[in-house]
């Protein structure tokens, strides 16, 4: 039963991966009714409220806060969490997380474990780690249930199966759960995931769960759920284990995220709270749904979130993944500015790709050359002349491109464009000044 | 149109581009150079006015931050002069003159898109509308889902063509849903992007700038 995890190193670039999602009609169906859906919801609670735009401010400030004083956070976690009966293990990267849980599983004599849904363990690809230890992951949120009965990858952080819609789960279950009949209804579905995780929380007393927040204060963790799956796991096992990134307020994980921390720029990308409000107002994950961005992190925060993870070793198509329409940051409850870091990371990017050889990119040149006409009116003037008589082959008779050759054939693939009129605005505007006898 | 409202119009030749092709896609420092020209074609200005919402956008939210970058002390305090005197055309029209009916005659049906940089960094609402609904002889047709984005975003389009072609796919259907002859829009940018698959498409709606319908006028006036 063993998944190939997403991951930034190995998944091809975001147009890449985009096209193949965008040529599978029932996914872009099910992304657009899911994110509809939430939408409408989250619209209707936002205007319950008066006082929204205070709570993203106070939300921000408390991020901002946190991470200011992250050190002092997370040592006064550990003390309280060690007070209170708990043991702290700090892990620098996903392999040393990985290897922690596996230990403590082995030490709790753990042939099985159950999950509660962990992005992060999505992240540091836990499940393959302990599965190579010979010890069963079991998911028993519903929805990562179904990703890991159905082979398949999370492609929202809140909402991991947003891409499969009832039939087909209903066809995961039979086949899996060796049902015969099996109803399609919510009503069913829930009542077959029940009886095959109710033996499961009653014979399996070793835990992994994920956190939304960790809780200086108390040491205690957090975790918002919705289906009580959660709570059994937390509360039934002998053992519980649960990892989070140091961004979680007190985290027990870096995997780079002080580096992240050390952006000025960037750092507001760890105010996350992994709420996914982004990837449902996202235009482009819209269409093409969670798996393209290559990460459990999918859609806007999965852009700025995962090439600073990876520090820019991989995944560099995915700052570029994003139209700068400013959705994501309109929702965003903690005001990340998400378009401003898309534009921070693409200039990182793009320092990177110019470097040596890197200069001669045609992009690269394209983007002097233009840079540097415009840097003159005598040269703009030239190249809008030169521009009318470059493009006359591709001009048909009604005046359209139909082709363009190069980067620039992205453009036309679906699109025509209009050839550039005779005469320009600022041609017109002169020739009109000399005729009234003005000088402009 | 603005003479016609009694305004003096100049078009400074030494203009050029705003620089958001070049900061957007990453190329800041080929950016950089541009806002000094700007500043240097339009400080004397009463008003600059910009029909393009995503130009005034870049040069608010961040010729500012450009100045910083560049530790240009001069250049901040000239910004600081002239950026409130920047204009979108729209806001210009509403906000700055105080007007909804500029003496237009458009008789057509019309919807308008709201393009995302001034929706949502300049706070572009109900102005463009109340313009529109004006105009004599216009029809407004509101458009579904106006606050979504058509795919464009400047190289995006070319960078991502599958998914801004699927993203316009869906903003067509609505401009389509709407009857409407023409679409038009306070940027220049979305109105190519979805002119240019309705030509392809042959779809027999066209799209036009918001400044082109308020500066029709009635034949004989």
């Amino acid at each position: 039963m063993s998944r190939i995890p997403l991951d930034p190193a190995t998944s091809p670039a975001f147009p890449k991966a985009a096209k193949k999602s965008l040529g599978d009609q029932q996914l872009r169906r099910n992304v657009r009714h899911a994110t509809d859906v939430i939408q409408a919801k989250r619209k209707r609670m936002v205007e319950e409220r008066d006082d929204w735009q205070d709570l993203r401010e106070s939300g921000s400030q408390i991020r901002q806060h946190t991470l200011r004083y992250l050190d002092q956070y997370l040592e006064e976690f550990e003390r309280n969490c060690t007070k209170a009966g708990g043991h702290v293990h700090w892990a620098r990267d996903g392999k040393e997380a990985c290897e922690i849980v596996t230990r403590l599983a082995r030490e709790a004599g753990a042939k099985e474990v159950i999950k509660i849904k962990t992005m992060t363990s999505e992240e540091i690809h836990l499940n393959n780690a302990l599965e190579t230890a010979g010890i069963m992951p079991v998911e028993t949120d519903l929805a990562e249930l179904i990703i890991q009965l159905g082979e398949d990858q999370p492609s929202h952080i809140v909402v991991p199966a947003l891409h499969k819609n009832r039939h087909q789960v209903r066809e995961i279950f039979k086949q899996k759960m060796g049902l015969k009949d099996l109803g399609d209804t919510p009503a069913d579905l829930a009542e077959a995931a029940r009886s095959y995780l109710r033996h499961k929380f009653l014979t399996v007393p070793t835990a992994v769960s994920g956190a939304n927040y960790l809780i200086a204060e108390t040491g205690g963790v957090c975790i918002v759920e919705s289906e009580g799956n959660g709570r059994m796991c937390l509360t039934l096992p002998e053992t519980l284990i649960t990892i989070a990134g140091i961004d979680k307020v007190i985290p027990l994980m870096d995997n780079a995220r002080t580096e992240v921390l050390a952006d000025e720029e960037g750092r507001q990308t760890l105010h996350c709270i992994r709420c996914g409000a982004c990837q449902n107002a996202c235009p482009v994950y819209r269409q093409t749904g969670g798996h393209a961005y290559g990460s459990v992190y999918a859609g806007p925060i999965g852009a700025i979130l995962t090439p600073q993870l990876q520090e820019l070793h991989h995944a560099e198509s995915l700052p570029y993944a994003s139209s700068l329409c400013g959705a994501c940051y309109e929702v965003c409850p903690v005001k990340i500015n998400i378009p401003e870091v898309l534009i921070h990371l693409r200039h990182k990017v793009v320092e990177k790709q110019t470097k040596g050889l890197g200069t001669l990119n045609p992009e690269a040149v394209a983007m002097r050359v233009m840079a540097y006409i415009f840097r003159s009116e005598a040269r703009f003037r030239a190249a809008q002349k030169f521009g009318r008589t470059a493009e006359k082959p591709l001009v048909n008779r009604e005046g359209w491109i139909g082709w363009l050759p190069g980067m620039l054939g992205g453009w036309t693939q679906a699109r025509d464009l209009q050839a550039m009129p005779d005469e320009t605005f600022r041609e017109w505007w002169e020739k009109r000044d000399k005729k009234e006898g003005r000088n402009g | 149109m603005l003479e016609r409202l009694g305004h003096t119009v100049e078009f400074p030749a030494g203009q050029t581009c705003c620089g958001q092709m070049h900061w957007n896609t990453g190329y800041q420092k080929e950016a950089l150079p541009l806002v000094q020209r700007f500043v240097d074609q339009f400080r004397d200005a009463e008003a600059v006015v910009v029909p393009s919402s995503s130009c005034v956008a870049m040069m608010k939210d961040h010729y500012p931050l450009m100045a910083e970058q560049l530790k240009d002390e001069t250049l901040k305090a000239e910004l600081k002069q002239l950026l409130p005197k920047v204009w979108e055309f729209s806001q210009f029209l509403t906000d700055c003159l105080g007007l909804k009916d500029v003496g237009a005659y458009y008789p057509h049906k019309v919807t308008y898109h709201a393009s995302c940089h001034g929706l949502r960094n300049l706070g572009i609402k109900d102005g463009p509308m109340d313009l529109l609904r004006n105009v004599k002889g216009l029809e407004l047709v509101e458009i579904e889902n106006l606050d979504r984005c058509c795919g464009f975003g400047g190289t995006f389009a070319v960078k991502n063509p599958e998914t801004s072609m699927a993203m316009l796919e869906e903003k067509l259907g609505s401009v389509l849903k709407t009857g409407a002859e023409v679409c038009t829009a306070c940027d220049n940018s979305c109105l190519m992007h979805m002119e240019g698959s309705l030509h392809r498409q042959k779809a027999g709606v066209h799209t036009i700038h918001l400044a082109e319908i308020l500066a029709g006028e009635e034949a004989g006036q």
